[in-house]
Parts: C-alpha cells; structure tokens; sequence
C-alpha cells in the first residue's frame, strides 16, 4: 500500500530518545531536496542548467557581439580572441548568437512546458475525478490528437502559418498536453478512491478544493518529471523544425536554425566550429533536462528509499 | 416528527445501475435519531450499512449509484430534495462522519493542522489564526497533551489510534449536530478501541451530537449505543432497545448474530454460526431476505416480502414470526 511504503520512506532512522518517540519535524521537501542531491547525475545536470539558463538570461552582458551584426572580412573565421568562437558565414560572432540562441530555445521549451502541462494537469483531473461519459469525451479527444504524427502535423501547421515563437508555443501546447493528461487521469482514478478524498467530502469541502487542493498535490510528482522531461523534447523539437528550416525565422538565432545554416559542405570542410558549438548546446542542455528529470523522479518516488 | 429528532430517514432506497439492472442496496430503510442520542446500525459486511450512512451524506457513489426513493429529514429539511450548495454546508458542519480506516483517512501530502484549518475557515469564515487556537483546543480535547507538535505533524507520523482521534477532533471542530462513525474502532487494536470509545461517549455528551455507530461488533454496540436497527440485505429487520435487543431479540437474524459472540460462562466447543453468506443484491431470494438461512423459514418466507411491523413503541421487526395471523403457526416451530 502507498501510505506503508510513504511511511517507510519518510520515517527518520529510529531514535534512542526514550518518551520522545517523535523526532524533529522534517518537511517533505527537505526530504525530496536531501534525496535529489544524493543522485550525482542530477546535481550535474542541475549545475548545467543553472549555468545555461543564467548565461541566456544575462546574454546581454555576456554577450561580446550584436548577435545580428554582419562583417564580411570574417566569414568563417576560426576561433580567436575577437570571435571566441568563430565567426558564421555572414560574419556574426557564433559566441553571441549562441547565448540569445539560448533564450529563444529556452524561452520556447518552458512556454510550452508550461501550457502543456497546465492544460494537462486540468483535463487529467477532470476526467479523472469525475470518470464517466465527461472522461469518455475528454479521453477520446486525447486519443484523436495522439493518433496524428505530431512531426508531420507540426510541419503542416508552421508551413501555413508564418512560425513566430509564440505560434511555435502555442501549437506545441495543443500537441503535446495528451501525455501529462493522461498521467493525471491514472493518478485520479487510484486516489480519488481513497479514504481521505471521501473524508474531505463529508467534511463538506467543495469539489474544486477536493479536485485541486486535496488529490492533485497528491499526483504533482509524476506531473514535475513529465514537464521536466518535456523542455528537453521541446527544445528537440524546436530544433528539428529550425533545422528543416521550418522554425523561427533568420535573423532571430536559435540553436536549430544556427546549424540549419551550417548545413554547407565548404562549412563542414573549413569551419568545424560552427556546426560544432550550437549542435553540442542542444546535446548539453536536453541531456541536463533528463538528468534533473531523473533525478527528480527518483527523489519524488516514496518506494526509492534514502541511502 | 417531534421537536428533539435529528435525524428521521424514511423509506430510503438507494440502488446502484449496472447496464440496465438495478440493484437495490438500501430497501425501504426507516429509522430516527434523537438529540444527543447514539444509535448502533448492525449488519454483516454487504448489509448496507454504509451505503446507508453514505445516502444521509448524498455521498453515494456516482454515476453509479442513485438515491431512488424516500426522504431523510434532517431538521425538518429533506437532504434527498437539497441542492448540492446546501449540502456543502450540511457536511462537516451538521453532520460529521468517521472512517473505519484511520490510516487512509488524513491527507498524506498536509499536516495535521493544515487539514484541521482548512475545514474550520471554510465552514467558520474564521482567521488562520483563530483556527489554530480552535485546532489545537479540538488535539487537547481528544487527548492530545502536545497538541502543539502534533499541528504540525504529517500524518504518516502519527499512529493509527492517533489518526483516529484527529479525525475524531475534526469531525468535532464544527460542533456538529450528527456524527456519523462508519466502523470507528474496526481497524484499531483492543486496548485503543476502548479509548476510542470512551472518547467517542465523552464528547457525545460534552458537544451534545448524536451519534450513529455503524459495525459489526455487538461488543460495540453494548458499549456505546442507546437504540439498535439490524440491518440485513438492505432492509431494517429489526429496530430495539439496547436491552431488548440482547435479552430478547425477536427477528432470526439478530438471533443468530447474538449466538455467534463467544460467551464468557459455560464451555462451548464450537462458536454458533449463521449458516451461508449475505445474498448480493443482485441475487436476493424471493420472499424474505433472509429465508435461505433462516432456522424458522416456513412456507409464506419464501413467496412474500415480510413488512416491518410495529411490536410495541419501542420495536419494530421484519418477520412474520411475530406478525398476527401467522405468529401461532411461528411459535409452534419456534418450539418444536
């Protein structure tokens, strides 16, 4: 049982205190929190992501370069202290536009995160809680969205529409909220049963509090790893549309459409470095996303015991 | 109804609708609580009980289950006719309910304070803070000398007899006029079940609410309850005093559950039982519930419903053994 195997987890090592059989009050964050930073995957992960996030959000200051400015004397110039890492065929510094590639990638993948989930979160509740002919619905629209080959779909739509992050966001929300829904759906259905939701009930507490306050908080853990998860998809598949040449259009750097750019046989035979840096900033950041994810999990998960 | 009742639920039937069948789990169930009174519902698991107390609460299971018939006044409105905002404000607030599972019945993810502030500000448009003070006054109420530390427990930290009392004080918090306790002793050892009882019995009197103890455990019942009402197969069978019901009960079936509790004089080799297992709704017998294991079933058990009949004031009973007419016929084979 869930509560046996929570209690396990929670309990502090059995103290010789006498009379005082309770210990210190410990919060279940700080025991997700110590849990997380026994995992060393994660921490690194965390670590990364903390140096990405910061170096995009301050990509202002570190940046050396207008990321747009254009110099014809130093296409393709190799690395060197004026263009730290190389100059692009137009001349742009690849340094700079990295960094505000990064806030546009990053800006993407939470977004939609964001939008995915919260829409997510809300279906699964619903259906979850209330089961019956509103799931049916709600469950088969989940079905339909998921039969449709999100890669081609994606490309339809962004070929139509001309793809401006927020397009970009909007309808990676729309195609990609199913799976969280159908996390929270399962989650409900097994807790909904439980005592304390009918305890909750008979003490007369409305069925938004009960839906939101009392069962969700209950079901948040897989929720947290799905959207860590998916910032890292997100970004993946921001760069495979950029790459296709379907993403946010030049001159707006992102990490796809810089190696989109790189697509070029004299760049693959004489600048190395410009494929190399914006390919390997992808690579970096999705792997830290399912370290933290991973990490997470096993943190969030009352059957992984402390070490 | 007369001014002191609480509770007066009246022909009560609550079905559940599978495809296209019905299946009746509470039949035509008729009973009154008093002010400050505690009256014992008995039964076998499957009788229901539960079902019973749920369809007071509008708690019935949906959409499944529905309550299809009769009323239950609860101070002269009929909570079967009141719209779910009013209900709202009946539950937690007139009347309470606790669970036979103490260990599943807190939230794992709020302390034990969170979970009794939150109730308390929303039926009392109080402060964070007053409710507190009433939280914490509700621990020391039910026992709790560190009331203060237990606020801010979780509830894996708390034992079972331990949870059972929190649920106690927060059933309590809103002053209700009603509580209901589906099994409260059930899940618990002996020595905290007398606990539990003691408390239960204590503040029945101190907050004046009524009491409806649902179990199986006559034990219980003796200890605690005032009346009695003898479920079986969804119906009443029979409603008496506590006396009544252990010195002379009149319906076969109470019969039958009273032999079956071991007796302390005498030797006894062997525990009395009642032969077979409650029908499931789906599968009642024609006639009278209860006739396919029944010791006294005579012809007319097994053609016609019996009805519950008035013995006296007091008592009330589903057989025809003590239905005029039929009653000489009964006693012969009572006998025999």
């Amino acid at each position: 049982m869930d509560e046996n195997q929570m209690k396990q987890e929670v309990k502090p090592p059995p103290q010789v205190t006498g009379a005082e059989t309770l210990g210190k009050h410990e919060s279940m964050l700080s025991i997700i929190l110590k849990k997380f930073f026994q995992n060393k995957l994660a921490v690194i992960g965390l670590i990364m992501l903390t140096i990405i996030i910061s170096s995009a959000i301050f990509a202002p200051w570190l940046a050396t370069h207008d990321p747009n400015a254009t110099s014809t004397l130093d296409r393709l110039a190799p690395p060197s202290a004026e263009n730290w890492l190389g100059a692009d065929h137009l001349g742009r510094d690849i340094y700079s536009r990295m960094l505000y590639a990064g806030q546009m990638s990053l800006w993407v993948g939470f977004a939609a995160m964001l939008s995915a989930t919260t829409i997510g979160v809300v279906v699964g509740s619903v259906a979850g809680y209330f089961g019956g002919w509103i799931d049916g619905v709600l469950m088969r629209v989940v079905d339909i969205i998921i039969s449709f080959p999100s890669i081609f779909l994606l490309i339809t739509i962004v070929s139509v529409f001309r793809p401006s992050p927020e397009m970009l966001i909007i309808v990676f929300a729309i195609l990609s909220w199913t799976g969280t829904a159908r996390i929270v759906r399962s989650e409900f259905l097994s807790l909904k049963k439980r005592e304390f939701v009918l305890a909750a009930q008979t003490l007369g507490l409305p069925k938004r509090r009960i839906i939101f306050g009392h069962i969700l908080p209950n079901a948040i853990g897989p929720v947290i790893v799905a959207a860590t998860l998916a910032i890292g998809a997100f970004i993946i598949t921001e760069s495979t549309l950029s790459f296709l040449g379907l993403g946010i259009s030049p001159p707006t750097a992102t990490w796809g459409n810089m190696l989109s750019d790189s697509q070029d046989l004299t760049v693959f035979l004489t600048a190395w470095y410009y494929p190399l840096f914006p390919g390997l900033m992808i690579f970096i950041t999705v792997l830290s996303f399912n370290f933290v994810g991973d990490g997470l999990r096993d943190a969030l998960d009352p059957r992984v015991v402390e070490k | 109804m007369s001014e002191d009742t609480v509770l007066d639920v009246r022909h009560l039937k609550t079905s559940f609708f599978s495809k296209k069948t019905e299946l009746p789990v509470v039949d035509d169930v008729s009973f009154s609580v008093k002010k400050g009174e505690t009256l014992a519902i008995v039964g076998e698991s499957g009788s229901g009980k539960s079902m019973t107390s749920l369809s007071i609460m509008r708690l019935v299971p949906s959409p499944n289950g529905k309550i299809v018939g009769g009323e239950v006044f609860f101070n002269g409105k009929d909570l079967v006719q009141q719209n779910d905002k009013t209900m709202y404000k009946v539950r937690g607030n007139d009347i309470s309910m606790i669970f036979q599972e103490p260990m599943t019945s807190l939230n794992p993810v709020y302390t034990i304070g969170e979970q009794i502030r939150e109730q308390l500000i929303y039926h009392q448009k109080i402060s964070k803070r007053e409710a507190h003070q009433i939280g914490i006054e509700m621990l020391q109420t039910v026992g709790f000398s560190r009331a203060n530390d237990i606020m801010k427990d979780y509830p894996h930290r708390l034992s079972g007899g331990m949870r059972q009392r929190v649920m106690i004080a927060m059933a309590l918090s809103n002053n209700p006029k009603l509580l209901i306790a589906d099994e409260p002793t059930t899940a618990l050892d002996v020595t905290v079940q007398a606990q539990i009882l003691d408390l239960m019995r204590k503040l029945s009197k101190e907050y004046d609410s009524a009491i409806i103890l649902i179990t199986h455990d006559l034990g219980v019942v003796a200890e605690l309850a005032e009346r009695v009402v003898v479920m079986y197969g969804g119906q009443v069978v029979e409603e008496a005093s506590i006396e009544d019901i252990f010195d002379d009960p009149l319906h076969p079936y109470t019969e039958g559950l009273l032999n079956s509790i071991p007796k302390i004089e005498g030797t006894q080799e062997r525990l009395d039982s009642i032969p077979g297992t409650v029908p499931t709704p789906d599968n009642l017998p024609v006639g009278c519930n209860f006739v396919t294991r029944c010791p006294y079933a005579m012809e007319i058990c097994k053609q016609e419903e019996p009805t519950l009949i008035d013995k006296d004031s007091s008592r009330k009973v589903r057989c025809y053994l003590h239905e005029e007419g039929v009653k000489n016929h009964g006693q012969q084979h009572r006998s025999s």
